[in-house]
């Protein structure tokens, strides 16, 4: 039997920037459809226990978790406007015909014909190499985070944190108010390369941060019992003795790459961008894709904070919203680049700032 | 203290504050001891996008900030050391220190997140920046001021310590 469900706008991807989007464009007067691979839609914010860094209008101050309540409740106000379906993967794209692919669970398998569609599929965690990396035990930060602040499970006694970026400073700190031990936090780098203040907010509660040290090995059978840490030197060679460190959780926070097929099976010009982590695609100021019907926002158009990834997805579903020739109000899409700009004006922003500007481009060509 | 200009930045750059910096300064000292209250202490010194400690201060000590990436500023003469801030900052980076309690004794106002929760009149360890036990501290009062379950604990500490201890210990 063939299924197929219409749509004006699909939103792939239920997280911070995908929330916003389907929120802007459903205000907009937009019919949308959001499609959510987990059980619930949030995204990473669900998993989020710290207050957020930003302004007001990026909801600082409020923890994660409160900021998805929030998106929740203002996507609910737009009555039958927003549709979310959970427990659904977007499978594929084919631009000949404009059809989405969809499946629900594991057997129901449907059709989506959409006008147009915001691509907010985030990112996916990076791993490192080393011998023994697949033994249990070893953890990406976002497991540990679901495993904790979702379903209450703590993974492990100690933990030895790889990455101090500000997933494995943030992790670290929810570890500890679990009651984990964090045997060390280990950075390649020879600074943090999250915010100092997470850094500090671990540092007094006498959580070692070594820089420029890396894992070299996981210890163990069948399960980890310990890791090898070393020192690294300017060049990133292994100097001096290796270090057995203790733990029974080994917690790779070592970086997140965009989530991007979607993009390529739609034949969207794409670059590689170190400062953005990955493939991503070229933009419009619109966040509108080289695809005239595709927009991107949030980690899938490169690897940011949420609240970055909540204005490209207000910035994305407006200007979606109005492709489709609903109402929107233009000034509202310069507040939105003006609390952008701030966002990454900063220190952190710097590396952003760089990669933004190789794949924005000026508009395109009709 | 003997620590080479190198190991100051090594320090600094895994998160420990090892000297006044913009963004992460002591009080004027001669007003601060005088200052029923206390002030606030701010150790924020990286330009991030994050502007709450100066939005939520209800008397706009935290000087208002004209780009969001602005490190925090102090006006003194507006610093009621009220410690709404405590419980707001998202960085968990402000502090109210009041030197008037005692001829020896002072009270530290910091922000807490952890469990157990300390009870009134506990003696509590007190941690230095880089959390070593540096003395004992009893705690004074506990409050939850945004009721958002980041608690803010008043401990009475040693006056000659005020610029170390950043953090406590529960031991039950």
């Amino acid at each position: 039997m063939r299924k197929e469900i219409e749509t004006d706008l699909l939103v792939v991807g239920g997280g911070a920037a995908g929330l916003c989007a389907a929120a802007e464009a459903g205000r907009a007067g937009a019919k949308v459809t959001v499609i959510e691979s987990d059980l619930h839609a949030g995204g990473q914010l669900v998993k989020q226990t710290h207050k957020f860094f930003g302004s007001k209008d990026e909801y600082a101050g409020t923890r994660g978790y409160k900021i998805a309540d929030i998106l929740m409740e203002e996507i609910e106000s737009l009555g039958d406007k927003v549709e979310i379906r959970t427990n659904t993967t977007v499978t594929g794209y084919y631009p000949e015909e404009g059809i989405y692919t969809a499946m629900r669970g594991e057997d129901e398998y449907y059709r989506i014909k959409a006008k147009k569609a915001v691509i907010a599929t985030g990112a996916q965690e990076r791993l490192i190499p080393f011998p023994n990396n697949d033994l249990p035990g070893v953890y990406g930060a976002g497991a540990v985070q679901t495993l904790m602040n979702v379903y209450g499970v703590i993974p492990g006694k100690r933990v030895l944190m790889v990455g101090a970026g500000n997933i494995g400073l943030i992790v670290s700190y929810q570890l500890r108010q679990a009651g984990v031990e964090i045997a060390a936090v280990v950075e390649a780098m020879p600074k943090i390369g999250g915010y100092w203040v997470h850094a500090a907010k671990i540092r007094r509660l006498g959580i070692p941060i070594l820089l420029r040290h890396t894992i070299t090995e996981a210890l163990g059978d069948k399960i980890i019992e310990g890791a090898v840490i070393q020192e690294l030197d300017d060049k990133f060679q292994l100097i001096g003795q290796p270090r057995t460190i203790e733990c029974d959780v080994i917690c790779m926070a070592v970086g997140l790459t965009p989530t991007t097929e979607l993009f390529w099976q739609a034949g969207a010009r794409m670059l590689y961008c170190p400062q953005l982590c990955g493939h991503v695609p070229y933009r419009d100021e619109t966040m509108r894709t080289s695809h005239p019907d595709i927009w991107v926002a949030g980690d899938a158009a490169g690897i940011e904070e949420a609240s970055a990834a909540m204005v490209e997805g207000r910035i994305a579903g407006h200007s979606a919203a109005k492709a489709l020739g609903y109402p929107v109000k233009e000034e509202a899409f310069k507040q939105y680049w003006s609390r952008l700009d701030h966002l990454r004006a900063g220190e952190v922003g710097e590396k952003i700032r760089g990669g933004i500007c190789q794949v924005i481009v000026k508009g395109w060509e009709a | 203290m003997g620590t080479t200009a190198t190991e100051k930045e090594k320090l600094y750059n895994s998160g420990v504050l090892v000297e006044n910096r913009a963004g992460a300064i002591l009080p004027p000292q001669r007003e601060w001891e005088n200052k029923k209250g206390g002030y606030v202490i701010i150790e924020c010194p990286q330009r991030i996008p994050c502007n709450p400690c100066a939005t939520s201060c209800p008397t706009g000590a935290v000087r208002p900030f004209a780009d969001i990436n602005d490190t925090p500023e102090i006006d003194y003469t507006k610093c009621t050391g009220c410690g709404l801030c405590i419980a707001k900052c998202p960085g968990l980076a402000c502090f109210v220190i009041d030197l008037t309690y005692g001829k020896d004794e002072a009270v530290i106002k910091l922000p807490y997140e952890l469990i157990p929760v300390p009870e009134k009149g506990q003696t509590v360890k007190c941690l230095s920046r880089t959390g070593e036990e540096i003395c004992e501290g009893q705690v004074l009062s506990v409050s939850e001021p945004l009721k958002d379950r980041t608690k803010v604990v008043s401990v009475i500490i040693p006056k000659k310590l005020v610029g170390e201890i950043r953090a406590i210990k529960v031991v039950c």
